[in-house]
């Protein structure tokens, strides 16, 4: 079974005066250890898409399915439950808690997973060397760089164990150099974890690195394409 | 962890915490200041009442009280004296022969309560004695002394030595004049009790109304501690039960003799907590107003941690921690400048002396000692965090409206 399954997902935003179709008919499968790149145009869609994919957001129609749960049949309580047991975000700002240092950020999703403290203490130790910041541990989202924070909002990701992680255009803000040490500490969690990225972006960098790319233009897929060997 | 964030997002705006903080801060000052202050004024009166007027109980003829007719003498009133004398938490006992009189001097007259005590029964219940301004307090020695308030002695325009002429209705029902001389003249701070307590020995007044020297219509009992008051209540209504129960005898405390000081007491009481209410419900505005802006500023934020998975409950639950502990560390703040303040007052007292000749007029002197109940500290820290609980309720629903995709889009 695929991780997730979207079937002809259409979404309407209807606040505004004239609606926005942002999504028209998106059928997507998402496997197991996949290392994606949804890629498109700015305003082409992808961050509805993955808001949808990550249970932020309801299609207006189509079905998606996570591991065979479908997310529509979900109460809103049950859909938090859902997202915090079983999606990681990495966002492209603004993902870390400004009071808290880059530890207890890490340790934040595990308490809100109810793992006992020491347990917590130890993973979030880990998951910070991991992604080469156990130095800055103490250190408060204001005293980082922007590739440091993104890292640390990627070991919080990984830290919740959640079936894969979503992360929109997460190198946006960062400079090549930070950006290349992001993907590439991604790139190793996928195969050394075997976790699951999907990640939206139009930096061509980004792309490189994919071993899907999902190309997305007007709510609709248009490109496919996988590369094998990355 | 929770309280942790509540905690450190108090001080991420550190000018606007500092208001609020400041706010209840002062308004806790003030509710604190009026409550100490009115205590203070309250005890004070109650305390000179008990000491120079009422004393802490009394016991008469239950018709004297009707209509204060000497023909109420209290039986074998020595008797009970004597036995209530022998209790360990009385003080002093005063057998007194009260009754109403005229008192004139050559140009004018007045309505008092003419007193016979015998002065040093009457010394150790009351403290009338220390607040002699002029001459001297009664002694047995004098010749027909009697002693007037100052308040009186202007009214009738007589001085130390000067003839006090006293019209009263003696044991037959004759009416008679009688003529005391003026030793002392006494001042407390109630000036209405001034005008008209006259007090003279007991045995001068018993030979005029013709009653003898041992008898008595009021029994003013003082005891060590005031505080025993009710306590003592009790063992004397047991000891007199018999007596009681016949209604030869019935015995009051201080607060059913003067159920008017008793009622300011606890209005002064009520009016403490309402004064608090009001203060706190106008911070309470302040506080919502803080808290919206801050949940309004952290948008993204809280799109964010509902994102990841935090529920609406643990949401409420933070913007509601936050709130009380801005209240409650404001709340402190107040109550330790409270206390500082209130401890000063307590013991160097609140002088009040430019508007005193009006405050004499209603029984108090012009230096008020403040007292704050312990209570009153709890209570104030309670309400606040109430307050806060409540305040933080709009702010909260307001966060919980969010939704975390358009909050998070909203960042980019
Ligand atoms: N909340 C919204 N209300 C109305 N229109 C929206 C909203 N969010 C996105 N859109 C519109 O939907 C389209 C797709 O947007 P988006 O998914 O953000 O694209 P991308 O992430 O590829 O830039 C755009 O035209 C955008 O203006
Ligand atoms: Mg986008």
């Amino acid at each position: 079974m695929s991780i997730i399954e979207a079937k002809g997902i259409y979404k309407t935003y209807q606040e505004t005066k004239i609606p926005v179709n942002a999504l028209n008919g998106v059928d997507l499968k998402i496997e197991e250890g996949e290392f994606t790149a949804i890629v498109g145009p700015s305003g082409s869609g992808k961050t509805t898409l993955l808001n949808i994919l990550g249970g932020l957001d309801l299609p207006t129609e189509g079905d998606i399915f996570i591991e065979g749960t479908n997310l529509k049949q979900l109460s809103s309580r049950q859909l938090i439950d859902f997202r915090l047991h079983n999606i990681g975000f990495v966002f492209q700002a603004y993902n870390l808690i400004p009071v808290l240092t880059a530890r207890e950020n890490t340790e934040f999703i595990l308490e809100l997973q109810k793992v006992p403290k020491k347990e917590r203490r130890k993973q979030a130790t880990q998951l910070l060397e991991a992604v080469g910041i156990a130095d800055k541990a103490d250190h408060r989202p204001g005293q980082l760089s922007g590739g440091q924070q993104q890292r640390v909002a990627v070991a919080r990701a990984l830290a919740s164990q959640p079936r894969f992680i979503i992360a929109d255009e997460p190198t946006a803000n960062l400079d090549s150099k930070s950006t290349n040490e992001l993907l590439e500490i991604m790139a190793e969690m996928n195969r050394k974890y075997r976790s699951t990225f999907i990640f939206a972006t139009h930096d061509q960098r980004v792309m490189d690195k994919a071993r899907r790319i999902v190309t997305i233009d007007d709510g609709k897929i248009i490109g496919d394409e996988t590369f094998e060997g990355r | 962890m929770l309280i942790a964030i509540a905690w450190r997002n108090l001080w991420r705006n550190k000018l606007r915490s500092a208001v609020i903080f400041s706010s209840i801060a002062v308004g806790i000052i003030g509710a604190v200041f009026s409550d100490g202050f009115m205590s203070g004024m309250t005890d004070q009166r109650v305390n000179a009442a008990i000491a120079n007027e009422v004393a802490d109980i009394q016991i008469h003829q239950p018709a004297f009280l009707l209509n204060g007719e000497i023909r109420y003498q209290i039986p074998r009133a020595q008797r009970i004296a004597q036995k209530i004398r022998t209790l360990p938490e009385v003080k002093g006992v005063s057998l007194r022969m009260k009754t109403q009189a005229m008192a004139a001097s050559a140009n004018a007259g007045t309505g008092i309560n003419l007193y016979g005590v015998n002065p040093a029964d009457e010394r150790k219940t009351s403290d009338l004695h220390t607040h002699i301004i002029e001459g001297k307090y009664l002694s047995e020695n004098q010749k027909i002394p009697v002693v007037i308030g100052q308040k009186l002695s202007r009214k009738l325009d007589l001085g130390i030595g000067d003839k006090l002429i006293v019209t009263l209705t003696d044991s037959s029902g004759t009416i008679t004049n009688s003529a005391f001389q003026i030793t002392g003249i006494y001042k407390t701070a109630n000036d209405r009790y001034d005008a008209a307590s006259v007090f003279v020995n007991k045995k001068d007044l018993a030979k005029v109304i013709g009653y003898p020297a041992s008898s008595g219509d009021e029994i003013a009992i003082r005891l060590k501690n005031s505080r025993n008051t009710p306590a003592v209540m009790k063992k004397l209504n047991r000891i007199f039960r018999k007596e009681v129960q016949k209604k030869r005898i019935i015995l009051q405390s201080w607060d059913q003799i003067q159920p008017l000081l008793k009622s300011m007491v606890s209005m002064m009481n009520y009016f403490s907590y309402l004064f608090l209410l009001i203060i706190l419900a106008a911070l309470a505005f302040a506080i919502i107003n803080t808290m919206l802006m801050a949940v309004m500023e952290r948008t993204r934020e809280i799109g964010m941690l509902m994102a990841l998975g935090m529920n609406k409950r643990k949401i409420f639950l933070l913007i509601m921690l936050e709130t009380v502990l801005l209240s409650v560390v404001g709340a402190i703040l107040g109550l330790l400048f409270s206390i500082l303040i209130v401890n000063h007052y307590a013991t160097y007292g609140f002088d009040l002396s430019s508007v005193a000749s009006g405050l004499n007029y209603l029984g108090y002197s012009s230096r008020i000692f403040f007292r704050v109940n312990t209570n009153f500290y709890v209570m104030s820290i309670v309400l606040v965090a109430l307050i806060a609980v409540l305040s933080s309720i709009s702010p909260a629903l307001k966060a919980l409206k969010l939704q975390p995709a358009t909050a998070i889009r909203d960042m980019i």
